[in-house]
């Protein structure tokens, strides 16, 4: 049985310039892991080479989601094979209604799994459940895609996809940037419901403030590129506590050292 | 060839003294090359119109030769010159025996653009101008929407046949609102118009349904002038609907309609188009050149008069849909959506006049450029000295496809009153990565996410338009759409 997700010795540039390099990370179902750094870490761009967005070009090394090459696959065929990216900073989509939105993304899913298309009767059924979990207004779904939205609805929008969308593994980017605390205490109930055996979630952060609320099976510190230590849950009580600075220098020195 | 020259002699034996009736007896289909007074009683004659509309026809002709130079060289489209001497005046409709007998002889891409509009095949064989049987179905539904017109008063037929059946009406209307002499296209329309659609709503009566050019295909079909004239009397109600999503496939020829419309005191007419003309191919080949002169006289007070249009046809279009607003607190709308595509351009917009007080305007303009298309909306709100407390609310967007179109907006703005208030707003964005990323993250395929967002971005204009054409104005806009994006 192959793991959820598999990145080996991953590299990747975007605008020429290289962000990730030589990153290695292996994500079994049922987990929740945190991968936390500096900016300019390659935290983002790990998120978006995750979800294949363009401009993002990997160099070198893999990625496998349950054994299957994600490489090779376009950005909306691993949307259909179940990598699902919350994005820091949610997309409006004026004059869409969020409900048409999700009801053709949630259709081209399902027929990507051979499963039946949802009529829109049957699907608001789905969304107006999935809605309560983020204690959404029912409004918001009805409204344009994010046009509007606070900064803390947008998120809950995110998360609300997600659990519609029911992804094999979510990469959440900074969700709980911008978060008011109640807000933050929502999108995180909303996340931990959605913890599932046949499941994976790679919460990429900054503050540990997050995992207070989701709490990881393991946390990863991203420096220059690369994977630099890992460990359990008291790692990012320990990041909190002396910051990143020692990760930074370390990598700096070596960097010296190699030119 | 043999029955052209049959007509060019018919035409020689009609030069000087106009005969009513004269030509009744020829089979001739098509005048002969090229335009003369010779043709323009030619096809008077042919419709055995009254002598007043052939002088009328004839007026028009003399004021369109002394127009020479005057063809519009303002708007933003850049054309070959026409050559009017090398186009043909009048065509008959082909007899049945001309016509294609079935979908199979009809070109397979034209039947292909159709399956995906979702046509259904009896309409798509009327369209596709197949010979029509007795069984064809529409005929019961023809009889029985004229019937049920009848009842309440309402007269819905071809311009030649209120021509002849309610000459008072057409003689009084006829040109009240586009004259004759108005603007180049407009005045060779008035001509050589070949036929059109008449409509008459008697006072007091809400048009019981909604009315379309689509069911009068069979009854006539109507050619490149085609002239339609719509009167709603007071406190009536009407919605047309012009045109339908069928391509034609005509190579690079000169269309140039006049659509008049008249409203009276609280009466209101809602008018609808989806343009979808031949618009060439990829590299610019062919095409429909669209020259309209659309206009609406709001002559009653509280009269309203509203236009819709979705423009994704035709190489050239140059079209801008008008309001005179006279009568006091009459409405005038403009909700556009004009997208082009390859090679194609649009110079379109439309006109709100301001005569009457409180008179009010608002104006929606969406466009859409990919290719190396370019789309240019040109209007004008002019605010009249009399017209007190007039309000215009102006909003135009445009969109870019790729990084090799154009959209361009050019406002004109007179007031000459000052309690009017006239707002513009204008923006040009577009289709950002960010979004297509967005979509495609959440499984829509390229194309998908395209239609998705410009169909989000023409939501103010679609929702205007009567339900059955909203869903076709989206699907003909992912049609037009496909592969635009690369």
């Amino acid at each position: 049985m192959p793991s959820l997700l598999e990145i080996k010795d991953l590299h990747a540039t975007v605008g020429g310039q290289e962000i990730l390099r030589g990153l290695t990370l292996t994500v079994e179902a049922g987990e929740v892991h945190a991968v936390m750094g500096p900016n300019g870490s390659g935290k983002s761009t790990l998120a978006h080479v995750l979800a294949g967005r363009p401009g993002y070009a990997v160099t070198k090394g893999e990625i496998r989601l349950q054994g299957k090459d994600l490489l090779e696959m376009s950005t909306e065929a691993r949307a259909c094979e179940g990598v699902f990216l919350g994005l820091q900073y949610p997309v409006e989509i004026p004059g869409v209604s969020n409900m048409y939105f999700l009801k053709a993304a949630l259709n081209a899913i399902r027929s990507h799994r051979g499963e039946t298309e949802l009529d829109a009767i049957e699907f608001l059924k789905i969304a107006r459940e999935k809605a309560k979990l983020l204690e959404m207004n029912e409004n918001l779904l009805q409204r344009a895609v994010n046009v509007g939205f606070s900064g803390g609805e947008k998120k809950r929008n995110e998360i609300f996809q997600m659990a519609l969308l029911n992804p094999t593994l979510a990469v959440l980017d900074e969700t709980d940037s911008g978060l008011d605390i109640d807000a933050l205490r929502i999108v995180s109930d909303g996340i931990n419901a959605l913890r599932s055996e046949t499941r994976a979630i790679l919460l990429i952060t900054h503050y540990q403030r997050l995992l207070e609320y989701i709490v990881p099976d393991k946390v990863h510190v991203l420096s220059e590129g690369r994977i630099v230590k890992t460990g359990g849950k008291e790692l990012a009580l320990e990041l909190e506590k002396s910051g990143y600075a020692d990760f930074e220098k370390k990598d700096a020195a070596a960097m010296t050292a190699s030119a | 060839m043999a029955t052209n020259t049959e007509t060019a002699e018919t035409i020689r034996s009609l030069t000087g003294e106009y005969k009513y009736g004269f030509v009744t007896d020829i089979a001739a289909e098509q005048a002969p090359r090229g335009l003369n007074e010779d043709i323009v009683r030619f096809i008077s004659a042919k419709k055995s119109e009254p002598a007043w509309l052939l002088e009328w026809r004839l007026k028009a002709f003399r004021a369109w030769c002394a127009m020479e130079a005057e063809e519009p060289a303002w708007a933003n489209l850049r054309y070959p010159a026409i050559d009017y001497q090398n186009a043909y005046y009048y065509s008959a409709p082909k007899s049945d025996a001309d016509r294609p007998k079935s979908l199979d002889e009809i070109d397979p891409e034209l039947l292909a653009t159709y399956e995906k509009l979702g046509i259904p095949l009896r309409e798509q064989e009327a369209l596709a101008g197949i010979a029509v049987d007795a069984v064809f179905d529409s005929i019961s539904v023809a009889t029985t929407y004229k019937e049920k017109l009848a009842e309440v008063g309402v007269i819905f037929c071809p311009m030649s046949e209120a021509v002849t059946k309610h000459p008072e009406l057409v003689r009084k209307y006829l040109g009240s609102v586009v004259p004759y002499s108005d603007n180049f296209f407009a005045t060779l329309n008035s001509a050589v118009f070949s036929d059109g659609s008449f409509v008459y709503i008697p006072e007091g009566v809400r048009c019981p349904m909604e009315l379309s050019t689509y069911f009068r295909i069979n009854a006539a079909q109507t050619g490149q002038f085609e002239r339609t004239l719509i009167v709603a009397e007071k406190g009536s109600y009407v919605s047309y609907l012009e045109g339908c999503t069928a391509p034609m496939r005509d190579e690079n020829q000169l269309h140039a309609a006049v659509v008049e419309l008249v409203a009276m005191d609280d009466a209101e007419i809602k008018y609808s188009t989806v343009q979808n003309w031949y618009p060439g191919d990829e590299n610019g080949k062919g095409g429909i050149f669209n020259f309209v002169t659309k206009r609406g006289a709001c002559r009653g007070r509280n009269s309203k008069i509203s236009w819709t249009q979705v423009e994704t046809g035709s190489a050239i279009t140059w079209k801008y849909p008008s309001c005179i607003l006279q009568g006091d607190n009459s409405v005038g709308e403009f909700y556009s959506v004009a997208t082009t595509t390859n090679l194609q351009q649009a110079d379109t917009g439309t006109k709100m006049i301001h005569i009457g007080k409180n008179t009010r305007s608002t104006i929606i303009s969406k466009g859409i450029s990919a290719g190396r298309s370019q789309g240019t909306y040109r209007g004008l709100v002019k605010v009249l000295g009399g017209a007190e407390n007039a309000r215009n609310y102006t909003q135009c967007d445009s969109l870019l496809l790729g990084d090799k179109c154009g959209a361009h907006t050019i406002p004109y703005i007179e007031s000459r009153n000052r309690t009017a208030r006239v707002e513009h707003e204008a923006t040009t964005s577009k289709i950002s990565e960010d979004q297509l990323f967005y979509c495609s993250q959440r499984g829509l395929s390229q194309e998908d996410a395209i239609s998705l967002i410009v169909n989000g971005f023409c939501k103010e204009v679609f929702k205007e338009l009567p339900m059955e054409f909203a869903v076709e104005a989206t699907k003909l806009m992912n049609v037009t759409l496909e592969g635009a994006v690369g």
